[in-house]
């Protein structure tokens, strides 16, 4: 079981309020990511959760027991750290066994399971190594190992992939949605990268200022964006914003329109630019036009091999069904 | 050219060095040389000295007088209990200084190194009347308890420089592992920080073994170390320079040896965090 209900939970540091008071659920089996920019109160949130920060106001429960004043170590969560923190002066195989050691398992058992998570995590020829004799990635599956064996309720995931080069990344990010289909164990995942919210969470919660901004899964999130902030930070490149007259004819202060929402072509559309930088990606290429009275170039994805170049003229048309408007608030409106 | 300079500097660098070098370890030498003569030869002009007969004869005359084992018990627990004690204090100090700091954590350390600012002999009188009155007065265990004192603000500072270089990730994946604060501390601290816990013990084994202040003034014949041990050979007396020479090489030989073995810990120790 892993059900963690944060109820009105709010941190302080001295006199700053890092975290507002908020409500959040995540059910169990879930996989949630806590997602937004550097400074956002998405790490503080997990260590609240892990019991590693004392929060200030508020309830913290797990499986419905109210875990709010409880150490860590007795909350029945593992976590992975971004540093991987693993014992420097243990042998793999010890690293792994350590949570076992300490809730005191017999040595048959603590073998046979640090056996089964090395031999998941193909760590099983590196048992005897020490962390310093190994590769990034194969640290990261230590780490995911020590996690996995005590069998927790939930996993804290803490911005795992950053230390890892980009290659990397993207294969550890499929192993541990493997993990997670696999175990069906709640999972908590933290980063700054909205790719890697997309692609791994069942439930995404996008965090600003400590203030949750939204709440939902991957597509909710990129097809109804609660407001300004969210439906600039998810989905990649950024969406694109008109505000004025363009906006006006919506009835709204503010439309957005998302670069593979819109078509372009070198004859005809309502709106006309003049190409800018392109990115070719082989699939796609990415145009950034410069309107007149613009001062930010709009972003227009094309098939992958349309044939323009800098400073050609560019007609744009925008998909009229999948434009976003919001209010002067910035929050949005259906 | 510029290779025959660098030559010339390197080798007036090496004189220098060896200069300097001898000059410190001069007096020990010289202890040496006379503890090996007799005690007519030990008072002739220093020339002469050199090259007078050798001999044995003081470290027997020594070993006669006085007992010197008692004294070398005496001064190995005390600087062995002394480190010991002051470690049990100053691990769970140093640790709490390192990783939850307050506000006034900073102030607690400078606090504790200005009480090494003020002379013993201030204090000296105090302590005395003290021990007198609680009966611990020339006892091994008035000594351990004095010496740790004296040596906690040192044990304290180096302990609490090593542990913050300890990332604090790792003791609060311990904390995630199930680890009480008894476990994380003994199975994560303090074995990453053994390299360094072991040049602060060596360090604090010879401060206490050197320690001559307390262990003169409150001791008399029980609990008395080699310290006491070199002093009675001198003016009381009148100046018996073989047998006291023989008496100090006696005294330092052991602290001598293991510091020379425990070198390369020492001097880590010593330099910690000097780069960076």
């Amino acid at each position: 079981m892993g059900r963690i209900t944060l109820n009105k939970v709010q941190k302080a540091f001295g006199d700053t309020e890092v975290i507002p008071p908020l409500d959040l659920s995540i059910e169990d089996g879930e996989f949630v990511v806590f997602v937004g920019p550097s400074g956002c109160g998405k790490s503080t949130l997990l260590r609240l959760i892990a019991g590693l920060e004392d929060v200030t106001t508020g309830q913290i429960q797990i499986d419905g027991a109210d875990t709010t004043a409880m150490p860590p170590a007795k909350r029945g969560l593992a976590m992975v750290f971004q540093s991987y923190a693993l014992y420097p002066h243990m042998s793999v195989r010890k690293n792994i066994a350590f949570p076992l050691r300490m809730a005191k398992l017999d040595k048959a058992e603590q073998d046979r399971r640090v056996e089964a998570a090395a031999n998941v995590l193909n760590l099983t020829d590196y048992l005897d190594r020490r962390p310093g004799q190994l590769s990034g990635g194969q640290r990261q599956r230590v780490a995911i190992g020590r996690a996995i064996v005590r069998e927790p309720a939930a996993f804290l995931f803490d911005e795992p992939l950053s230390n890892l080069d980009a290659a990397l990344r993207v294969g550890m990010r499929l192993e541990i949605s493997e993990l997670h289909e696999r175990l069906k164990t709640t999972m908590i995942y933290v980063t700054h990268d909205q790719v890697e919210a997309m692609t791994m969470a069942d439930k995404i919660v996008v965090l600003r200022a400590g203030n949750i901004e939204q709440v939902g899964s991957p597509l909710e999130l990129y097809r109804a964006p609660r407001n300004l902030f969210v439906a600039g930070f998810i989905g990649s490149p950024k969406m694109n914003f008109l505000e004025g007259e363009e906006a006006g004819k919506h009835g709204a202060h503010t439309i957005g329109v998302r670069p593979e929402h819109i078509e372009p072509s070198p004859t005809t559309g309502p709106w006309q630019g003049t190409v800018g930088v392109s990115e070719h990606l082989g699939s796609d290429t990415f145009f950034h036009v410069h309107m007149d009275g613009r001062s930010d170039p709009i972003t227009v994805r094309a098939g992958g091999e349309i044939d323009m170049h800098y400073g050609d003229k560019i007609f744009l048309t925008p998909d009229d069904t999948r434009i976003h408007k919001f209010d002067t608030a910035g929050l949005r409106i259906d | 050219m510029a290779r025959e300079v660098t030559r010339q500097q390197k080798s007036v660098n090496t004189v220098i060095g060896w200069g300097l070098g001898l000059l410190m370890f001069f007096p020990i030498i010289w202890i040496a040389v006379l503890a090996f003569k007799s005690e007519g030869d030990a008072i002739r002009a220093p020339f002469e000295v050199l090259f007078s007969s050798w001999t044995f004869e003081s470290f027997g005359a020594v070993q006669e007088r006085s007992d010197y084992f008692k004294h070398f018990t005496n001064s190995v627990i005390i600087s062995l209990g002394s480190t010991l004690v002051g470690l049990v204090i100053a691990i769970p100090a140093a640790w709490s200084m390192a990783f939850v700091p307050a506000k006034h954590t900073k102030n607690v350390l400078m606090w504790m190194l200005s009480t090494k600012m003020l002379p013993p002999v201030g204090v000296l009188i105090p302590i005395y009347l003290i021990f007198r009155d609680t009966g611990l007065l020339d006892t091994q265990i008035g000594l351990v308890i004095v010496l740790t004192l004296i040596n906690l603000p040192i044990i304290i500072w180096m302990l609490y420089t090593y542990f913050r270089e300890i990332p604090g990730e790792i003791l609060e994946a311990a904390r995630m592992d199930g680890a009480g604060l008894r476990e994380e501390v003994l199975f994560v601290l303090v074995p990453m920080a053994i390299p360094g816990m072991a040049s602060t013990v060596l360090l604090n084994i010879i401060l206490a073994w050197n320690e001559a202040f307390w262990t003169l003034n409150l001791t008399a014949a029980n609990a008395a170390p080699l310290t006491a041990f070199i002093a009675s050979y001198s003016s009381p007396e009148g100046l018996f320079y073989a047998k006291l020479s023989a008496a100090s090489i006696m005294a330092i030989a052991p602290i001598l040896i293991m510091g020379w073995f425990s070198q390369k810990q020492l001097v880590r120790g010593l330099t910690f965090g000097a780069v960076k």
